[in-house]
């Protein structure tokens, strides 16, 4: 969502120690697109969600449905995100398991089309596909736009220059997507061919489609014939009005949303 | 306005006792609650639909009629009628039978049910459940409302000049709640048909139930059956009352540490802030519970789960002695005084009777005679419309 002359970037970070090379990784990419944007003229407003500080919050979440105040918040933020930075820790041959619920818990749609920058840290260099194998898989599913270079850091790659050379690519890829206005433009124009809830993508999404399979059936209509989950077109017909139906009123718009 | 208590059903572990209660011991429990609920003056008694322990309410009308034959004024209800998994023909028997026995004293709420088995062993689709709901419920109102139903869908055998006996009371089907938390379609069927719309608003930010009300009050307008203050809302809520807050959340800790559900996840107070517990003195309580209706409007139907997570029956019917005699009247008194005139009557057997007929006397229904082959023809009915008679299946 570009927001005129600046970019909002939401920093996620699953480092626990403070100071975490997690968080300083994290850091030092958001810090690159800084610069990049700003020569663009583009200044850049960076919250960081530092999941340390949501860990109870995720975990009720996940056994209890319940959404904390300071979860909504980090929800609020990526939802306004132009461009997100995901960086976790790997420490058995696996994303944290704080960074993967975090990410559970959000609602399918939250992300969608999102310009992404993957990055992790680990103690050993052996873990160095995970970003790749396994988190991308994760950010595919919620329909980010994941940039090409993912970042990782095994101690080592803390004393070699390449590191700032991905962290620059990386950075370049993110700025280039939020530039493009890539994530708005398909919010606008295919936004209604994603799957959505009442009330996901962060809360936002609570338009109601009238023109459908199931709000037909709602209002008397037949699932006989169609495809009663949705879908095709070939759904029931009203099979009548109701009794004494007035005509449509002003909360119905005419386009069939509510 | 209503008040009452709703159940659950869970046979949990008290927490504090360590003793878990035997099926026998509970639904004895639930059917004192059930008349306690008459005694301290509330008027609405509901239990919910499981198929699995730890509940027990497998079989909600044979318990509802037999406390409806142990009361005088409660109204029964359910948490709710599975409208996915019964199937609705046995709905429209099961529920217009206790509608008689209770002599209209009863209503029903209708739920999906989140419990994913339960589907496959009554032959259903989770996946399917929200068109299964909606289908079902088309067929029961019809049930309910016509002599004689041909019908085909698209889960059910089709029905070929069928009559579900007993027909309603009065002729006037059973009040029915649609109960949903985050389903806009459940919303619209409620208000097509001019039903009522139950929101349990435990969870959700209030916000989505808010909007998802003023949608159901919008529609029910646009549909023809009033204006959106006479749409017919009801709310859940859970409350436990001690004279002095420290009593009340020292009391309710251990239940709430270890409750189904919600247990073992966020902190008491955390859950009070952002649900509609209340852990209070009366007056807490009071004033939570009026904050409802500044969220949602005026409403009909307030109910308040009481009994579950363990809490023993000794302290159930304490607990409702205090929200029966100190909590109930203050909220009868202020939700009357801010009340809007025009907002809806909550819904009652004799209301809807008076509405149809007015002073007129009700419709009676005397069967034609069996010509021999156990069903009465064409023509289910003495006063059934000719245009209504029945085309049988040829076999």
């Amino acid at each position: 969502m570009t927001t005129g002359d600046s970019w909002r970037l939401a920093v996620v970070s699953a480092g626990t120690s403070d100071p975490s090379t997690t968080r300083m990784l994290a850091d030092r990419i958001s810090g690159r697109v800084a610069d990049l944007a700003g020569r663009r003229g583009y200044p850049i407003r960076a919250t960081v969600i530092d999941l340390r500080e949501l860990a109870t919050e995720i975990s009720t979440a996940l056994v209890s449905q319940l959404t904390g105040p300071r979860l909504r918040d980090a929800i609020a933020a990526l939802a306004a995100a132009d461009g997100v930075i995901a960086s976790t820790p790997i420490y058995k041959a696996g994303a944290s398991g704080l960074f993967a619920s975090f990410f559970h818990v959000l609602d399918n749609d939250l992300l969608i089309a999102k310009p992404v920058v993957l990055a992790a840290t680990a103690g050993t260099a052996r873990h160095a596909l995970v970003v790749d194998e396994q988190m991308r898989s994760l950010f595919a599913y919620m329909r980010t736009m994941t940039v090409p270079t993912s970042v990782f850091a095994a101690p080592e790659d803390w004393a070699d220059p390449a590191l700032n050379k991905r962290i620059d690519r990386a950075a370049a890829e993110l700025v280039l997507l939020m530039e493009s206005g890539l994530a708005q433009r398909v919010r606008d124009e295919s936004w209604r061919s994603y799957q959505h809830e009442f009330g996901s993508a962060g809360g936002t999404e609570t338009g109601i489609e009238l023109d459908s399979d199931l709000m037909r059936l709602a209002a008397g209509g037949s699932a006989a014939g169609g495809s009663a989950a949705g879908g095709s077109a070939a759904g029931g017909q009203p099979d009548e009005a109701p009794p004494a139906a007035g005509e449509s009123t002003a909360d119905s718009s005419s386009d069939g949303r509510w | 306005m209503q008040f009452g208590v709703f159940s659950v059903s869970d046979i949990t572990r008290d927490p504090v006792s360590g003793q878990t209660p035997s099926e026998a011991e509970r639904i004895d429990a639930v059917v004192r609650i059930a008349q306690k609920t008459e005694e301290v003056g509330m008027d609405v008694f509901a239990i919910g639909e499981h198929h699995n322990p730890p509940f027990f309410s497998s079989a909600p009308t044979t318990l509802l009629a037999y406390i409806a034959g142990t009361t005088q004024r409660l109204i029964l209800s359910t948490a709710t009628t599975l409208i996915t998994t019964n199937d609705p023909v046995r709905i429209a028997e099961e529920y217009a039978m206790l509608q008689h026995l209770a002599k209209g004293r009863i209503d029903l709420m209708l739920g999906r049910g989140n419990t994913a088995p339960v589907y496959p062993w009554f032959g259903q689709d989770i996946r399917q459940g929200l068109p299964l709901a909606l289908e079902n419920y088309n067929l029961l109102h019809r049930l309910w409302r016509e002599d004689v139903v041909d019908w085909q869908g698209k889960f059910r055998t089709p029905l070929q000049g069928f009559t579900s006996i007993p027909r309603p009371l009065d002729d006037v089907p059973p009040f029915v709640w649609h109960g949903s938390i985050r389903t806009p379609e459940i919303a619209e069927q409620a208000a097509y048909y001019g039903d009522g719309y139950f929101a349990n608003n435990i969870f959700w930010p209030k916000e989505h139930y808010i909007r998802l009300i003023r949608f159901y009050r919008q529609r029910f307008e646009h549909y023809g059956h009033g204006t959106q203050q006479q749409a017919i809302i009801g709310l859940g809520g859970q409350a436990y009352i001690a004279k002095n807050s420290q009593d009340a959340r020292r009391e309710f800790r251990p239940y709430f540490n270890e409750a189904p559900v919600y247990g073992h996840g966020p902190s008491m107070e955390d859950f009070m802030e952002m649900t509609p517990l209340s852990v209070g003195s009366p007056q807490e309580v009071i004033d939570k519970t009026l904050t409802f209706r500044e969220s949602f409007g005026d409403y009909q139907r307030q109910l308040f789960l009481m009994d579950h997570a363990g809490l023993p029956l000794s302290t159930v019917l304490n607990q409702l002695e205090l929200l029966g005699g100190e909590v109930i009247p203050v909220l009868r008194k202020e939700l009357a005084a801010r009340r809007d005139p025009a907002a809806a009557q909550p819904p009652t057997h004799a209301a809807l009777v008076a509405a149809k007929y007015g002073e007129a006397p009700p419709r009676q229904q005397r069967p034609n005679a069996n010509r021999g082959d156990n069903v009465t023809g064409a023509s289910p009915y003495q006063d059934t419309a000719p245009e209504l008679s029945a085309t049988y299946p040829s076999l």
